[in-house]
């Protein structure tokens, strides 16, 4: 189904050879010329050697998803050739590197080989071991670049960009660049029957990973402190925290930083740093993975309990344990909802790409001071570490941070007897009181069971009095919170419901079941606790899908815990193997469950559908 | 954990310091330890450091974890903002309240328990960013309010009320602080207040963070015949190797005189720790002294107390990491946020 400016390609190369800039070179420079275009990189936990992938997908409708089917692969790493050459789609193409011959059992039919002697055109052209290996991947971006008659001004500009204080390297770039788009040119018909085509469908995005916006909504949430372990996937939030510090943040005067981040001796810490600064007055965040999740359940509990602020960012990755640690899944789901023990539950939001990981980052640190709780930001692989199109990033310079009810000295002062958890106003928020401001607001947090004046307490009804309030409170935030977006089509019978960064590919999901006949509205939840608007989507359509990245249905679970809905009235739709969502996948299941329709291409009505 | 208010009784009587407060005024709850408890003599030495100094209550800040040794941040400075959190964790919550606020003044009270075995991870990295506060350990070798297993400060061949022996060895937390770069530490003993205030006054004028482990026995639970960390053990076996005399800024400093044995440490807010050496040759500046020193009393049975070790040139964990002189809780929005023009600029990196 390939075409001009709707197809996609796979680099399949050995990790740490410099292949990754070189495709995301590629990527931007497709991005600059009008056309819509994703990146998936599918790389090992690895620093050196192995096998790693990025594939690109370039669609004029706009599609982000991760593609089902490559037109080219160009395989470069011969460890992967075989699962290469079979993963190139019926009628497509390979590339390989024809230094050195392939072996014949890997010749396949249906599709056709091209072979450019990459290794041994640098070996002639270029001095060193390093330098030829880094050049190679430039010398095929140069003969894709003719393949898909990519734009030499806009690669030659990015080239240029890129090594504008480097001279020498430029110059060998570009030679590079030059060597295999002649190669290409002159030994191959050019272009493929699918390519590029300028478009102008890109003039407001920009390519950004989810970490960066999520760390540029710290920026502009107004968080000072941050404080980590590192760990994949999340790393690259607090690099790009640090880096964006110390662009906004260094004191004009002094040259001193408006910030403090600490890299702490564990996520424990991590949490523990957080949760003191939290309750110190400032905005304060950590980000972390599953396994950091697990270790940070305690000090959730607490912060959860003695009501102070901090926001945890958690990049999933593919569990249980240390699973696949450069894998994409949803399944911290349940153990962000109930973190920690006892009763317990805490606000947790959904970003479904980059875009919303800046805004909801924002979003997150004022419910976290509003409601005087820990929020998590439940992002993950794919949208942390993968570049994304999306909407360039807009700020309102009217917004103020909302800080809840914290009392100042003034206010204070006349407060004779201060009572932490008193609920003065009745909305379940009491009022706090920084250390510091005033002595009258001076108290004691404690884990440790208390009553509406933060006095220690083993009296049954004035420890269950503060806990009521939080489940009140807990009430309250599910109005807060961001809505689900919920998409209605007239005459629609089914229902789907997802989260997150499947969110790209139930689009497209959709789109295609339309065209089968299949009529499908679309919620997606966007943050827990569930407000009315939820349930009553659920119970709107004779049959619902939950489509969503775990093995054990988590989104339905907490959907069936919270709402009520029996949880056998929700099909689940679940893709858990650690890759980047396809709509393909999506349809198939959904299409799956219900019977063929009569004709195609036209609106389901009265249609039977199993519940 | 428990406490129990105690009633404010003004005597009209009572010396005031230098903001016009009691001591009175830095006491807290009243406490729900044992008749006899170690911990409530340090709490007692706490009030008076406190008062001396001048501490306004309501820039302090009582950190603890759990255990009955974190209980006792609930027994003084009720004016202060105190913070139990969770057990072996006080380090990590008062590092970060430490980089938002960094002028507040704070106490952090922990316990073998807290700080040698859930927490000694906490403990040495809180060294290591060298966090600008006062750390106690109030030392007894024994889980109290699990009634009494041994702790990892226990000695070998220590016995239990139940009669069992240790014989696992014991991790010191003076030496641990020394070999992991620590700028000021100390030991004392809960039944020496006249040695344990002045060096609870110089820590908690140290730029940095001040270790300060005090023997602190166990009534209950350990002080009985066969325990290191009981008080006739500790006072028959206490080394007092160098005495210091804290000089606050304010109160006028006396020249130390023609008396070698006493040097003069002057602290980062120009008030003045003079020691007294009561060890021939001892110099507090010398690590590998102070090292030396506290082992050989070891190796002879005795504890080594006193100021064992201050270098007052430390960087502390905000002049480490360059941050602004003004506490981050401070700072307005305005100066954080970078507004749509500085995004506007940056998207275009992106692009």
């Amino acid at each position: 189904m390939s075409g001009v400016n709707d197809f996609a390609f796979r680099m399949a190369t050995v990790n740490g050879t410099g292949s990754a800039s070189s495709n995301s070179l590629l990527m931007q420079a497709i991005f600059r010329m009008g056309i819509p275009v994703t990146g998936k990189n599918i790389f090992p936990s690895n620093i050196q050697g192995l096998p790693t992938f990025y594939d690109i997908r370039v669609s004029k409708d706009g599609y982000t998803a991760r593609p089902q089917e490559m037109d080219l692969v160009v395989t470069l790493n011969p460890s992967t050739y075989a699962k290469d050459v079979a993963s190139v789609r019926k009628g497509g193409y390979l590339l390989y590197d024809s230094s050195w011959p392939l072996e014949p059992d890997l010749v396949r039919e249906g599709i056709t080989i091209l072979g450019i002697p990459f290794g041994k055109m640098c070996v002639e052209n270029f001095e060193g071991d390093r330098n030829r290996t880094l050049l190679r991947n430039i010398v095929y971006s140069g003969a894709l670049a003719a393949f898909l008659s990519m734009d030499m001004e806009v690669v030659g500009q990015m080239l240029t960009e890129k090594f504008s204080k480097k001279k020498g390297l430029l110059d060998a770039n570009r030679r590079a660049i030059q060597l295999g788009f002649d190669y290409a040119k002159s030994h191959f018909e050019c272009p493929l029957p699918f390519h590029l085509d300028h478009m102008d469908a890109t003039g407001d995005s920009i390519i950004i990973d989810g970490n960066s916006a999520a760390a540029l909504g710290a920026v502009y949430a107004g968080a000072t402190v941050g404080a980590w372990y590192p760990i994949t996937p999340s790393t690259s939030l607090m690099e790009a925290f640090t880096s964006f510090c110390k662009k906004f943040r260094t004191e004009p005067e002094t040259g001193l930083a408006r910030y403090c981040i600490i890299q702490a001796e564990d996520e424990l810490s991590a949490a523990g740093i957080a949760i003191g600064a939290g309750w110190a007055g400032v905005r304060a965040f950590t980000n972390t993975s599953g396994p950091g999740i697990s270790l940070m359940q305690e000090f959730v509990g607490l912060a959860y309990y003695t009501e102070i602020p901090a926001v945890f960012f958690d990049i999933q990755r593919t569990g249980p344990s240390t699973g696949m640690p450069t894998r994409t899944q949803q399944a911290d789901l349940m153990s962000l909802a109930y973190a920690s023990h006892g009763d317990t539950k805490h606000i947790v939001l959904f970003p479904c790409n980059p875009e919303e990981c800046f805004y909801m980052s924002v979003k997150a640190f004022d419910l976290a001071d509003r409601f005087q709780t820990p929020v998590f930001v439940a992002s993950d692989l794919d949208i942390g570490m993968n570049d994304w199109m999306c909407k360039r990033l807009q700020w309102d310079d009217s917004f103020r941070p909302d800080r809840g009810k914290c009392l100042t000295a003034d206010e204070l002062e006349s407060v004779m007897k201060f009572s932490r958890y008193l609920d003065a106003e009745g909305d379940g928020i009491a009022a706090r009181s920084l250390p510091g401001v005033h002595g009258h607001g001076a108290y004691f947090v404690r884990g440790s069971g208390h009553d509406k004046h933060g006095t220690y307490t083993e009296d049954a009804d004035a420890y269950q009095e503060v806990v009521d309030r939080l489940a009140r409170k807990f009430r309250l935030a599910a109005t807060a919170v961001p809505a689900p977006e919920i998409h209605t089509v007239p005459g629609a019978e089914v229902g789907i419901v997802s989260l997150g960064g499947c969110h790209a590919a139930v689009l497209e999901a959709i789109d295609r079941l339309r065209d089968m006949g299949i009529v499908a509205d679309y919620m997606r939840i966007r943050a827990f606790p569930f407000d009315a608007p939820v349930r009553a989507f659920l119970d709107s359509h004779a049959v619902t899908f939950v489509v969503e990245q775990n093995r054990d249905a988590q989104l339905r679970s907490l959907l069936a815990i919270e709402t009520g809905k029996p949880r056998d009235e929700m099909i689940p739709v679940l893709d858990y193997g650690g890759m980047p969502l396809t709509a393909m996948s999506v349809v198939s299941a959904v299409s799956g469950h219900l019977p063929r329709p009569d004709t195609k291409r036209s609106p389901r009505k009265k249609r039977k559908v199993p519940a | 954990m428990t406490s129990i208010t105690k009633p404010q009784v003004r005597h009209p009587g009572l010396k005031k310091n230098a903001l016009g407060f009691t001591q009175r005024d830095y006491e807290g709850a009243m406490s729900t330890l044992c008749a006899g408890c170690g911990h409530d003599s340090v709490t007692a030495a706490l009030v008076q450091a406190c008062f001396e100094l001048a501490l306004p209550p309501h820039r302090a800040a009582k950190m603890s974890g759990i255990g009955c040794s974190s209980k006792t941040t609930a027994y003084f400075m009720r004016d202060s903002h105190g913070f139990n959190s969770v057990h072996g964790r006080m380090p990590s919550v008062t590092t970060g309240a430490n980089a938002a606020n960094r002028d507040l003044t704070y106490i952090g009270i922990s316990g073998d328990g807290d700080s040698l075995s859930i927490g000694l991870g906490q403990f040495c990295h809180a060294i290591r960013r060298n966090v600008r506060m006062l750390y106690l350990i109030e030392n007894n070798g024994v889980y109290g309010l699990t009634k009494g297993q041994f702790s990892a400060s226990a000695d070998v061949g220590s016995t239990s009320k139940k009669g069992e022996t240790n014989v696992q060895p014991p991790i010191d937390p003076v030496l641990l602080a020394l070999t992991l770069g620590a700028t000021f530490v100390a030991r004392g003993f809960s039944g020496d207040k006249a040695q344990l205030i002045p060096i609870l006054k110089a820590g908690l004028s140290h730029n940095g963070l001040a270790m300060v482990d005090i023997i602190s026995p166990c009534v209950t639970f350990n002080d009985h015949e066969g325990s290191t960390k009981s008080y006739k053990f500790t006072r028959e076996h206490d080394v007092e190797i160098s005495a210091a005399d804290f000089v606050p800024l304010r109160r006028e400093i006396k020249a130390p005189g023609t008396n070698e044995a006493i040097s003069t440490v002057t602290m980062h807010d120009g008030s003045v720790v003079r020691f007294r050496k009561t060890h021939e040759g001892y110099d507090p500046t010398n690590r590998e002294a102070a090292y030396a020193h506290v082992r050989a009393c070891q190796q002879r049975d005795e504890v080594a107390t006193g100021l064992l070790f201050i270098d007052e040139h430390g960087a502390d964990m905000h002049a480490v990491w360059k941050t602004v002189a003004t506490p981050l809780v401070d700072l307005t929005y305005e100066q954080l946020c970078p507004g749509d023009a500085a995004l506007q600029a940056l998207m275009e990196k992106y692009r």
